[in-house]
């Protein structure tokens, strides 16, 4: 992924300075946050799942290995392909082959991060292979020329005004903010598309070792016609994307639905074993699987590995106080939120090492993962791998040195406290900064400072009666 | 009155109280010496390292971290902080910190075991759920991140409130949000930080409470630096300061 050329604090400002798609964004977050924690308070054994989830990607992770050479097995033994493409370039141009020899002109898409991850639609597009997003929202996102701005809810930005606008201008059709008679449009639209596609291309939000099965999760359907329409299919799955058994899945697919969107299931939830076979009605007559690493397996094994372990079910952007406040766009990632902003500078590198610092650290990330991942946790490591990289401005460096030499000598620490209390004497007004010096400023301009005490607490305890 | 022998506490008063809000250091205090407890300040305690180890600035915090343990190691006693932060910070924190120390390792471990947010030691340790406060207002609590989501300080600062005398207490919504302080993400991503404060204190409004209790001086300062800046009337209270009967 490129970086934009606008700062992530540019992107902050901009992001902030639109209050009408801000209010979008966090009641439509607000919205999911609180249908998950339905779905949850209704689900009994919730913790348990919980824990078994965790135990599931981590035994898988354990040994990815292992698993990924018994599914690539399976797969062919179904007669699909398997494709390892190292990073975006090779799977990309893997696809591009395909599309080429297969005389592909039309390709039908389901909603897939990873392959907005690659920028895989403007690889096939520079080929000249039209592509057509069919998830709603990926859809209106791709007519409107934009950008997903959450990983399962790519229009959360937008209202029903926008949508009517999108469609009104890009389908020439009367404007209505109408949901019915928006998914209608919509609905008449994409069936032409299913119906002629040549290659449909998905993401896997699992593949299941044991049997080389793929799993498929969408509530539009869409995904089950791309799968199963066009006579190829192509399928790029993140490399830790797998479980190990079915078993394993139905436990996943429990805590995904709920986690994203507090359903006990998504509306489809397609399980995929191998291209048409013999006999059979429908179905692709080519199934390609391209395992994507991309940067994870230097993910694996380290100290972030933990990273890994998400499902992409985006509960951590809904409860996420900061994603609330700019939005997923600010955060200039295919990830946004918690887990975007550990993945992103491992993903696409340096130019998105700001976006760990920007969470308080409150931790209802945490509390709302389904496999627990501590995401409070990795933020940390995060931070502290740049620090320990010499990522930071020497300012930075300098001041947490004087404070670190300050704060481990009680004699330096009372003189630095009196310094204050000098300091806060002469230039508070009415027990009050107004305005803080140099990298401080970002304190005061949003609210007054204190000034420290007359007296404090140690001073207080030596000489109580001047309390 | 019969006399009881006194326990002894150690106060962690943590930076910003000792600075900035040496009050809440008093009332703590008196409030422990009220049950039963005698007082102890070791005067070589500075800051916990909290906001170096937020940082990522770790080398900075183990030393910070390996001070206030050589602090606390010589003292006896349960260790009381008013803060749920930095009880986070030394409960959890120090002994993954210090893991790989061979010296520090077990004392981090050690003093772990006896720190206690101030709420919880009363409640939790000296079994109190009244301790004859009295306080006339309209108040809501916010219950601040690190001692809800780390320490699940959630029954402790309830129900010594709700024994508080003339205490009325209103719901504060979406009381579970961050109120953006984060220490140094307030001054670094100041835009983001601001954004969510504002949330937070027009919640505080909605509520109609005239006084705002949290338990960690460094989101009191942040919200009440705000509040005061807008010219409102809401004051903001450390839940020692409330406990203590301050009208």
């Amino acid at each position: 992924m490129a970086a934009t050329e606008l700062s992530f604090y540019d992107r902050i400002s901009d992001a902030l300075a639109k209050p009408e798609g801000q209010l979008a964004i966090s009641a439509g977050a607000k919205a999911k946050y609180d249908n998950r924690a339905r779905a949850m308070s209704e689900f009994p054994s919730m913790e348990i799942t919980r824990d078994r989830a965790r135990s599931i990607r981590a035994h898988t992770l354990s040994q990815l290995d292992k698993f990924l050479a018994e599914f690539a097995d399976n797969v062919e033994a179904l007669g699909g392909h398997i494709f390892w493409a190292k990073d975006a370039q090779e799977c990309n141009q893997y696809i591009n082959e395909i599309a080429r020899a297969k005389d592909v002109q039309l390709v039908a898409k389901a909603k897939s991060m990873l392959t907005e991850e690659i920028s895989l639609n403007q690889s096939l597009e520079t080929s000249g292979i039209d592509v057509v997003e069919t998830d709603l929202g990926e859809f209106i996102v791709q007519l409107s020329g934009d950008k997903p701005s959450h990983i399962i809810a790519p229009i959360l930005h937008m209202t029903r005004e926008d949508v009517g606008n999108v469609f009104n201008e890009k389908l020439n059709v009367p404007f209505s903010d109408d949901p019915a008679t928006l998914n209608a449009i919509a609905r008449t639209h994409m069936r032409e598309i299913f119906l002629k596609a040549d290659m449909g291309i998905s993401g896997v939000n699992f593949g299941v070792s044991e049997s080389g099965a793929i799993c498929l999760v969408t509530n539009e359907g869409n995904g089950r016609l791309i799968s199963t329409a066009p006579r190829i299919h192509v399928a790029v799955m993140g490399m830790e994307r797998l479980v190990p058994t079915l078993g394993d899945l139905s436990i996943m697919l429990q805590l995904l639905a709920r986690s994203a969107t507090g359903q006990k299931l998504t509306a489809y939830s397609s399980i995929l074993c191998g291209p048409r076979r013999k006999n059979e009605h429908d179905g692709p007559e080519e199934l390609h699987i391209v395992i994507l690493d991309n940067g994870r397996s230097e993910i694996l094994g380290s100290a972030l590995s933990e990273i890994l372990y998400c499902i992409r079910c985006g509960a951590c952007l809904n409860a996420c106080p900061v994603f609330h406040s700019i939005g997923g766009h600010a955060y200039g990632s295919v990830y946004p939120g918690p887990v975007g902003s550990v993945l992103s500078p491992l993903l696409f590198g340096d130019p998105w090492n700001p976006l760990p610092h920007a969470s308080s650290l409150c931790g209802a990330c945490k509390e709302v993962c389904p496999v627990n991942i501590d995401l409070p946790g990795l933020l940390l490591e995060s931070r502290s791998q740049q620090i320990a990289k010499g990522k930071s401005p020497l300012l930075m460096r300098l001041s947490q040195w004087i404070y670190a030499i300050t704060s481990c000598n009680p004699i330096l620490f009372g003189l630095a406290l009196r310094s204050g209390q000098v300091v806060s004497r002469l230039l508070a007004h009415d027990g009050w900064f107004t305005t803080l010096p140099g990298p401080l400023q970002g304190w005061s301009v949003h609210r007054d400072f204190p000034a420290l005490a007359k007296k404090s607490f140690r001073q207080l305890w030596d000489k109580p009666s001047q309390d | 009155m019969t006399k009881i022998k006194k326990s002894i506490v150690q106060l962690l008063v943590t930076c910003m109280v000792d600075a900035i809000r040496p009050q809440v250091g008093t009332a703590v205090k008196t409030i422990l010496n009220n049950n039963g407890c005698e007082v102890g300040f070791p005067k070589q305690q500075t800051c916990c390292g909290q906001p170096a180890f937020n940082a990522g600035f770790l080398k900075q915090a183990r030393a910070m971290a390996r001070h206030t343990i050589d602090v606390f190691t010589n003292t006896s006693g349960p260790v009381v902080v008013p803060s749920g932060s930095c009880t986070d910070m030394i409960v959890h924190h120090y002994p993954e910190l210090l893991k790989s120390d061979p010296v520090y390792s077990s004392k981090a471990k050690s003093l772990s075991k006896r720190t206690y947010e101030f709420t919880q030691f009363l409640v939790d340790k000296l079994g109190l759920t009244n301790v004859g406060a009295k306080y006339n207002g309209k108040a809501t609590y916010h219950p601040c991140c690190h001692g809800l989501r780390n320490l699940n300080l959630v029954e402790q600062p309830s129900t010594l409130l709700d024994n508080v005398e003339d205490l009325e207490q209103v719901a504060l919504p979406c009381a579970e949000e961050c109120c953006g302080f984060g220490g140094l993400f307030s001054v670094r991503m100041s835009e983001i930080s601001g954004a969510m404060l504002e949330k937070k204190l027009s919640n505080v409004e909605e509520s109609g409470a005239d006084v705002l209790i949290a338990g960690d001086v460094g989101c009191i300062i942040h919200m009440e630096g705000s509040l005061r800046r807008k010219g409102s009337n809401i004051q903001v209270k450390h839940i020692a300061e409330i406990l203590n009967g301050c009208d």
